[in-house]
């Protein structure tokens, strides 16, 4: 199939512009803010030679651009720095991060979809009955929730009262002991999938609804097709493509969701090490994770636009961000 | 003016009244009245005790006290008014910036406006939270301004986006083509033309930016990047009740609830002007 070949190095391309001014936002937002990096390095009182030594060291001594190429030579040869505080090699730290926030993510993202959508296809082929209604009003109500306040409540219910779970905290030694680490991580990942599945109910059922009004069900019907037969032949993949664009959105967010949640469970992932990093002014450190979690963001909206080019033939014809 | 013509007046749209913006209306009056009342007046002193720690709802204090024996019913109606400042300020930030980008945009060269499309687009795949936390923390100090700033200038992407699709629309329309021969300026088109027609679906978009804005400052002061305590925001509240949930499980709900009513009536008041909607159809009763 040639089109979605020649889509996918047009998309190709976008991802790597991408990528290429998302480091260099981060670049400016990070050296455009007042106070040299170089701060973090010397105690109140140093003198001017102290303070010198240390511009030398972060390289804030040179002129703009010629910092701009060193961070983006750094980057391509993924290197991301060292730690001003642990002096640790800031790339290996967050892939050991990872290992907490990806599990977390997917996880909770799996949860979140296997929740919304049957009750958004209920919410919309029910749409008359309570219980229908019931779902739609609930979801309304989800969205208006911070993630963190209901890993309070998850935690005040099933941690304080029924002691079924952990109140925070993860396995030292991680994922060499998977029933600790799963355990740890049940009441974080109910935590994002609820009030993840809350917006995805929304979308799954005005999609639904979309699927249900068309004329191709309509036809599918007239030519004798039973209602389920129907939907599953001519309405999953029609749903599917809105659905799926929108999946990869609520992926980037559900990441950004376990920034907090992460904090309110105390899991050592790659939002306490960003906290952490603001509160000590770790530079490399807040400015690695940034750009990994931005790069994770770019390449997931990449695979949800080749996704939905793969169910949908009649978008490949379609050049790659016109969609826009 | 041709533009009032587009949609006719449908004879319901004259009496419709839509419920979900006077619940909406009712639940964020009510927060104004509270918010602004403690300017002048509290149940008690909110930096002084009084009562015992973190003691159970009653009476006396509706929502109990927190672990300094502090009234939390009075800290919940500060809170009210730190809401409301932080929702105001970030929407006006957010929709002077991103409202003057989006009509530089639809304006620009196609050049100049793929550029702006591209990095508003990497600026909203970029989370509105990080941005925020990244901006408070590389200025001296967290406050209540920092914050409201940081998700002011966080949304104005977004709002930047919309902006700018709703404007080329417009722009395309040939009245507007009309209007430039005839002699009107850009900057006259731009507020007789343009800004009346997006001025609804903007409003709404601003309202709900509102509710995340509440949501975003509670989150930063959750994190510990808000405004320091005697302008304590309910994110504030519950993140010094997490540390007493075995005690005093109260102290984290109600300042939740005074949140979540709070933006759910937003949202409410934002369906409801949706609802109302066309300025076409009000200008025509």
């Amino acid at each position: 199939m040639p089109a979605i070949f020649s889509y996918l190095l047009r998309r190709l391309a976008i991802l790597i512009v991408s990528i290429v001014i998302a480091a260099a936002v981060l670049f400016l937002l990070l050296r455009l803010l007042p106070g040299d990096p170089a701060n973090a390095l010397v105690s109140v009182g140093a003198d001017p030679e102290q303070i010198e030594a240390a511009r030398r060291q972060v390289g804030s001594d040179l002129p703009l651009s010629e910092q701009f190429v060193r961070f983006v030579s750094s980057l391509a040869r993924f290197d991301l720095g060292n730690s001003f505080v642990s002096h640790a090699p800031v790339l290996p730290e967050i892939g050991k991060r990872l290992a907490v926030t990806v599990p977390l993510t997917l996880m909770s993202f799996l949860l979140a979809i296997t929740i919304a959508l049957p009750l958004g296809i209920v919410a919309a082929v029910k749409a008359d009955r309570w219980y229908g209604s019931m779902i739609s009003v609930v979801s309304q109500l989800g969205i208006a929730v911070p993630v963190f306040w209901i890993g309070i409540l998850l935690v005040t219910v099933f941690a304080v009262n029924l002691r079924f779970f952990p109140s925070g905290g993860f396995p030292s030694r991680g994922w060499q002991r998977p029933e600790a680490a799963f355990e740890a991580l049940v009441l974080p990942v109910v935590t994002i999938a609820i009030v993840m599945s809350a917006s995805l109910i929304r979308y799954v059922r005005s999609a639904a609804q979309d699927v249900l009004g068309s004329d191709y069900l309509r036809t599918a019907r007239a030519l004798g097709a039973s209602f389920s037969e129907a939907l599953i032949r001519h309405g999953i993949r029609n749903g599917a493509v809105p659905v799926i664009s929108i999946l990869g959105i609520e992926l980037a967010s559900t990441l950004l969701g376990a920034v907090v949640v992460e904090r309110v469970f105390s899991l050592p992932g790659l939002g306490s090490m960003l906290l952490l990093g603001i509160e000590q002014r770790d530079y490399p450190n807040v400015q690695g994770v940034l750009f990994i979690s931005t790069l994770l963001v770019l390449l997931v909206g990449f695979a949800a636009d080749l996704a939905q080019r793969i169910i949908d033939p009649r978008l490949r014809g379609r050049a790659a961000g016109s969609d826009r | 003016m041709t533009d009032t013509n587009l949609v006719a007046a449908s004879p319901e749209g004259r009496t419709r009244r839509s419920w979900t913006f006077t619940i909406g209306a009712i639940i964020v009056g009510l927060h104004l009245v509270i918010g602004l009342s403690t300017l002048f007046w509290t149940p008690y002193d909110p930096t002084g005790m009084s009562g015992g720690r973190l003691e159970m709802p009653s009476l006396s204090h509706l929502a109990g006290t927190d672990r300094l024996g502090r009234d939390l019913f009075t800290l919940i109606m500060i809170g009210s008014r730190i809401a409301l400042v932080v929702g105001t300020g970030a929407v006006i930030i957010g929709g002077l910036i991103g409202i003057t980008i989006g009509l530089l945009a639809a304006f620009a060269s196609r050049t100049l406006d793929d550029i702006l499309a591209a990095s508003l687009d990497i600026l909203i795949a970029f989370p509105t939270l990080l941005l925020a936390m990244l901006i408070v923390a590389s200025s001296d100090g967290a406050s209540l301004g920092t914050a409201i700033v940081a998700i002011g200038i966080a949304n104005s992407a977004i709002v930047a986006r919309l902006t700018r699709i709703l404007a080329k629309r417009v722009l395309r329309m040939d009245y507007i083509t009309a209007a430039r021969i005839s002699g009107t300026s850009w900057l006259g088109v731009v507020a007789i033309h343009i800004l009346p027609n997006i001025w609804p679906t903007l409003l709404v978009n601003l309202a709900l930016q509102f509710g995340l804005a509440v949501i975003a400052e509670a989150s930063l002061s959750y994190l510990g990047l808000g405004a320091p305590p005697p302008n304590a925001s309910w994110g504030r509240l519950l993140q010094e009740a997490q540390g007493t949930v075995y005690t005093a499980p109260f102290g984290a709900i109600a300042p939740g609830i005074a949140l979540v009513l709070l933006v759910i009536g937003i949202n409410l008041l934002a369906d409801g002007l949706r609802d109302i909607g066309d300025p076409t159809r009000r200008r025509r009763r």
